[in-house]
């Protein structure tokens, strides 16, 4: 049978999604222990017990200079700006998404202007955004925006031209004026791709908080992880990145559930997993 | 009255319909057939007021069409024609909404107590009351159309267009639907325009049958003309032999240069 046509069973398929995890822990186990084994205090490949406890030191043991536990500190501020700036992108996104897919003026205004600022590699503009807003949370937020917004936004009113054309005469010849048309008809229906906009904007945001917090910054899972690079401390790093990586992965799924739970009718024909 | 006066329409140069001219009587069924790329649908927007045409006016009773689409006329599309995030009842409820609330975009109280009502008389009359709760996207294509009918009506319109409507539906929900629509259309008492690539539903359907063709050809410039009306019959007072020859008649014209007749 053609490799195509073989499909996998759910107990296989779970089987098989596994197995590249475990081999990457087996063969990160395996080095670490060749490593320890020839010098215990090798920092480079930290044993499993040593990346647990200095997670537990960083998550329930106050720092000795300030009181604060370290781990959630790091969090609500990264959380807090990742929030802020993905707060704004989709309001942004929405706003000029909307205006510039349905109506034919903005669209001329804005169009080229949008698509061309998207084209600006954001992390270039970070020392402006530092020189003008100054080394606090504003640029770190800006950053987050600059990222993230013109992609959305593009992706937005992308979404509402490929609006039915039958849908938007449709709504005309029931009365709707352009703001009915864009609280009754775009705006309902788009809501569903601007979550998925927003889902999909959270993976650059990371990128931009991480490096603004690398830069600038007295607290932060980016300022931390860049921090003990120093000290070459590879058990704080690595239970970070593990960390990070985890609350992206709840962050997206939270998304995708309330998209199900808030917009039943876009989610009819979904695969289980998406 | 819909009078139709001397209307070219060209895209980008190319004509699709010349010299079109039609009077419509109140309550008239049209129905409006013709080949492929013949211009029917075309004209369907320029009554709807999607379109303008090139040259020409459109008038209802002596007052020219306005340059866009408006609650006077309403419309069925072959597809996406309800929309997809609200159920079947608040698909009926939007025209309500709409009316009763410029910024909200939302009826309350009373007014939504009469909309519910009316909308409740609508799902019955077109067999949806059970599935009023469903999505369109749960629903199979000749429930879709009946319920894009039914919200279409919602706001009593004087003209209803239909493009195509039934074009993608099953020979036996088909039938349901004309004797559902020409009920509807007894009741109402308003001008139907109907655009179909089915003669004999044309003829069946309709108290007038429109046929669009083109009257000119050059073979080496096939774009070179648009086209016209070739028949314009009134199907209720002919004779049935009379009906058949007209209607083989224009079955030919339909398919003269066009060998895959059953492609679409």
């Amino acid at each position: 049978m053609r490799l195509i046509n073989q499909n996998v069973s759910r107990p296989a398929g779970l089987v098989l999604a596994v197995l590249p995890f475990v081999v990457v822990v087996a063969i990160y186990l395996v080095a670490s222990h060749i490593r320890l084994e020839a010098n215990p205090a090798d920092k480079l490949l930290p044993s499993l017990d040593s990346m647990a406890e200095a997670f537990w030191r960083m998550a329930f043991v106050p720092d000795r200079r300030t009181g604060d536990l370290l781990l959630v500190k790091d969090t609500a501020a990264s959380l807090t700006r990742l929030a802020y700036g993905m707060g704004v992108s989709a309001a942004l996104a929405l706003v000029l998404g909307v205006a510039i897919g349905i109506i034919p003026k903005v669209r001329a205004l804005m169009a080229s202007f949008v698509a061309t600022v998207s084209l600006i590699p954001p992390i270039t503009v970070l020392p402006i955004l530092f020189i003008v807003f100054g080394l606090g949370e504003v640029s770190k937020v800006m950053l987050i925006v600059v990222g993230t917004a013109p992609v959305m936004i593009r992706s937005v009113a992308q979404a509402v031209s490929d609006l039915p054309e039958e849908l938007i005469i449709k709504a005309q010849t029931l009365g709707a004026s352009t703001w009915q048309l864009i609280v009754r008809v775009v705006v309902p229906q788009i809501m569903p791709k601007l979550m998925l906009a927003i889902r999909l904007g959270l993976v650059p945001a990371w990128i931009f908080l991480v490096s603004a917090e690398a830069i600038a910054s007295t607290e932060g899972l980016g300022y931390r992880i860049f921090l003990v690079r120093r000290y070459l401390a590879m058990d704080v790093i690595l239970p970070y990145v593990a960390w990070i990586t985890l609350i992206a992965f709840v962050l997206d799924r939270a998304i995708y559930t309330a998209s199900r739970v808030l917009f039943p009718w876009a989610h009819l024909n979904d695969e289980s997993a998406s | 009255m819909i009078s139709v006066r001397g209307v070219h329409k060209a895209y980008d140069g190319t004509p699709i319909l010349e010299r079109v001219s039609l009077d419509v009587k109140d309550g008239c069924f049209c129905t409006v057939v013709g080949a492929s790329g013949c211009g029917k649908s075309t004209f369907l927007r320029l009554l709807l007021g999607q379109e303008r045409p090139t040259r020409g006016t459109i008038c209802v009773d002596d007052e020219p069409l306005p340059g866009e689409p408006s609650p006077e006329r309403g419309i069925v599309f072959q597809r996406y024609s309800v929309f997809p995030n609200l159920t079947v009842k608040d698909n009926l409820l939007l025209a309500a909404d709409l009316k009763s609330s410029r910024i909200l975009g939302r009826a309350f109280g009373a007014k939504r107590r009469v909309a519910a009502q009316q909308a409740d008389e609508l799902l019955e009359r077109t067999g949806l009351s059970a599935a009023q709760k469903r999505y369109p996207a749960q629903l199979s294509g000749g429930m879709q159309q009946r319920l894009a009918i039914a919200q279409a009506l919602m706001n009593s319109p004087r003209v209803l267009l239909l493009d195509e409507p039934f074009g993608a539906l099953d020979p036996g929900v088909r039938t349901d639907m004309h004797s559902l629509l020409l009920d509807i259309w007894h009741e109402h008492q308003m001008t139907v325009f109907m655009v179909t690539h089915d003669i004999s539903e044309a003829f069946k359907l309709g108290t007038r049958l429109i046929v669009f063709d083109k009257v000119r050809a050059d073979p080496d410039f096939p774009t070179a003309y648009g086209a016209t009306i070739t028949y314009d019959l009134d199907v209720a007072r002919r004779h049935d032999a009379d009906v058949t020859d007209v209607a083989a008649r224009v079955a030919e014209s339909m398919n003269k240069d066009k060998p895959h007749a059953d492609a679409e």
